[in-house]
């Protein structure tokens, strides 16, 4: 698939996520409601197969091509369980399992489930093992991160749906692997929000008789911010085409690299977007906190910087010369 | 905010063999190269190295056949740039000839100005320096002094340039100069030109300026009458500023901006590999240069578009900097500088003093994040 058709869906994303969604939306989230106007006209756009195989009746997209979809996600604040959906898909079809309509999440055996509460069926992932359950078989536990996202603990009870296995290529971490790409791709989408909405107070907020975008304190931070929300969506970017062509496990050095990226890149863009919001960007009333809150949410999500930079730096001590490594790594394809 | 969009690039065909003939090149020569020439990366200047690249086709690769060039494409040059870079090569001599010179002359020189220069540098004969900051001119760049007057036969050039780095062991200066009074009222851009000056006409004087390292790496160069012919002048007289502006993508997207400091992480890496405590922080350093290298890649990708990408190199620049910049003091964090094996020590001990200068070169990074500042509509 061409950029051009990946930038189009995005912005079809983009789009019904305006015309369905605001921060009146993450508000009601966060006190429990599930967006059910949002979640059917996205649902709509037949985007939950979107990384299934055209063969398994998918839409047959690479996971590149799924990344400014991603980041229109997160622009929103990722109000709906969308990301997710179309991850436990894929997993599913990679099983050999027909993914089920309607909402659908998925988590690594023993880790929080995201949406859990308002799915109607979770893909559970253990190893290499994938079993697909219904919602309300499973005992739940409600927990929530501090995005105030729905993050609950699943017990299974009773017999999945089915059960499949993963090729070899999905290695035994996929549900990781799949978040940490997700929550890099949603990570630079909401700073890029988060920035939006930064330059705009920037620009009309007056002290001192002059937007203070003016001031050229003002101006360097909001630079910086701009800088690493684009090292954030490059980042995730070459993380996905990598996995198109290793597969996930063989991608799980650049998917780190650009969780530990994007997970820095939301430190610097969430202090930099209330520094310059200043006391308006804290008021709950504000839009800014529930971008900020999720960007501080999504960097622990899918293995945070320690995690894989411990693992990065692990790798790059044993592969003994790092530029040799790094080179061969986009190339040894290519030759 | 279409000024920072950045679409990755592929490896070009046949990346790979071209890497390898680099690495064998390098191995070559590599040898005989201390801590300290690795750690200088293209502050390196080597004129028998520059010679022995030149004969290899890879000064100039994208330039036309007939000025000597490779007609090659900017993501083969990338790949050439980088494997110098990382193994530190003294590439000096010619990184400022084929990075900006050579372009620009390719650009917007004469028929004659072409054949007469670029076939040169290629080979590596000539070597060129850049002529902007003077001694009360420096990121405000369009207030510089150095004049050149319009006479019989030519161009009189009076003035001072300072801060030029090589400028006494190079052939030829491009300098940005007044060649007519800023207009009453209007803006200091216009009534600048570029010209090209030769280092060894008489009226100029160069003056060592040593570094804090206690090398004589820059200069301050005094024009004291010095006659140019009329050729001296590179495109449009009074478009100076337009035309440095439009080179500055090609001064500014490099690998040299992010991997000046790239021998000592290797060398760090070999020196710890054995501490799992040192993993999660040399980790990090490893997720930033492979994120820099996807937007470096990036940007050379939109250079062979034909695209200006002068914002993205901006923020890839400043990113890049932050990142080789901070690398010794990050290292020294992870061990202490008693315990560096030598090649490491050393390496440290340079950057350390030299870094500071990573984010002055170049254009500062303040006026970095001002254009990025400006694409975002706040200027």
């Amino acid at each position: 698939m061409d950029t051009g058709i990946a930038a189009e869906l995005a912005e079809q994303v983009s789009r019904a996520l305006a015309d369905a969604t605001g921060v009146e939306t993450l508000r009601a989230l966060e006190s429990g409601a599930f967006p059910e106007g949002a979640w059917t006209a996205l649902d709509g756009l037949g985007l939950a197969t979107a990384l299934v195989p055209e063969d398994q009746g998918g839409a047959g997209l690479g996971f590149q091509d799924a990344m400014p979809l991603l980041e229109a996600l997160g622009r929103a604040g990722a109000p709906v369980p969308l990301a997710e959906g179309i991850a436990a898909a894929a997993l599913l079809s990679a099983a050999g399992i027909t993914p089920p309509d309607g909402t659908l999440t998925f988590a690594s055996a023993g880790a929080p489930v995201p949406w859990g509460r308002h799915a109607a069926h979770m893909v559970l992932v253990d190893g290499a093992r994938v079993a697909l359950y219904p919602a309300a078989s499973l005992r739940w536990a409600e927990g929530t991160n501090i995005g105030r996202e729905p993050r609950d603990t699943a017990t299974v009870t009773g017999t999945p749906l089915a059960e499949g296995t993963l090729p070899n290529g999905w290695g035994a971490e996929a549900a990781l692997l799949l978040t940490a790409l997700l929550r890099s791709a949603q990570i630079a989408g909401a700073m890029s929000a988060a920035l939006a909405l930064a330059v705009e107070h920037a620009n009309t907020r007056k002290q001192f008789g002059r937007p203070i975008g003016r001031f050229q304190a003002v101006q360097q931070q909001l630079a910086v911010f701009a800088a690493e929300t684009s090292a954030a969506s490059v980042a995730a970017a070459a993380a996905a085409r990598a996995a198109d062509r290793r597969g996930l496990a063989g991608a799980a050095f650049e998917i780190g690299c650009a969780k530990v990226t994007a997970g820095e890149a939301a430190a610097k863009g969430a202090a930099i977007a209330h520094q310059v919001l200043a006391a308006m960007g804290i008021t709950e009333e504000h839009a800014l906190h529930h971008l900020t809150r999720r960007l501080w949410s999504w960097r622990d999500e899918g293995g945070s910087e320690r995690l894989w930079s411990a693992r990065i730096g692990a790798t790059a001590q044993a592969g003994g010369h790092l530029w040799t490594f790094l080179t061969s790594r986009d190339e040894d394809t290519t030759a | 905010m279409t000024g920072l969009r950045f679409d990755l690039r592929d490896p070009p065909p046949g990346a790979t063999a071209l890497r390898g003939e680099v690495r064998a090149f390098i191995a070559e020569h590599g040898h005989r190269w201390t801590p300290e020439v690795r750690a200088r990366s293209w502050m390196g200047f080597d004129r028998d190295f520059t010679r022995a690249v030149g004969a290899r086709g890879w000064i100039g690769m994208c330039w036309p056949k007939r000025y000597g060039g490779g007609e090659r494409s900017f993501l083969d040059r990338n790949i050439v740039l980088e494997e110098m870079l990382a193994a530190g090569a003294p590439v000096g001599a010619h990184w400022i000839g084929d990075r900006q010179s050579g372009p620009l002359i390719l650009r917007l020189g004469t028929e004659a100005q072409r054949a007469k220069f670029l076939p040169k540098i290629v080979t590596g004969e000539y070597a060129f320096c850049i002529g902007l900051s003077e001694p009360d001119s420096g990121s405000d760049l369009a207030s510089l002094r150095t004049r050149a007057d319009k006479v019989d036969g030519g161009w009189k050039l009076s003035g001072r340039k300072i801060w030029t780095t090589f400028g006494h062991l190079c052939d030829w200066m491009i300098a940005l100069v007044r060649t007519s009074p800023a207009p009453e009222g209007g803006s200091r851009h216009q009534g600048l030109s570029q010209v090209l000056v030769d280092l060894r006409a008489p009226g100029v004087t160069i003056r060592p300026i040593r570094d804090l390292v206690g090398e004589q790496g820059f200069n301050e160069i005094t024009f004291d009458d010095v006659m140019l012919p009329d050729d001296a002048l590179v495109g449009k007289e009074g478009a100076g500023w337009a035309q440095s502006t439009s080179e500055l993508a090609f001064e500014r997207s490099g690998p040299d901006r992010y991997l000046s400091s790239h021998p000592l992480l290797e060398a760090s890496l070999g020196a710890m590999k054995d501490d799992a405590t040192a993993a999660p922080a040399l980790g990090r350093q490893v997720a930033r240069l492979w994120t820099l290298r996807a937007m470096s890649t990036a940007v050379a990708g939109m250079l062979q578009d034909g695209t200006d990408p002068v914002r993205q190199a901006a923020l890839v620049k400043d990113l890049g900097n932050d990142f080789e910049q901070a690398l010794p003091h990050r290292m020294r964090e992870l061990m202490d500088v008693e315990a560096m094996p030598q090649e490491m020590r050393r390496m440290h001990d340079y950057l350390t003093q030299i870094t500071p200068t990573f984010s002055l070169r170049g254009g500062t990074r303040e006026i970095m994040r001002g254009i990025i500042a400006r694409e975002l509509g706040l200027r």
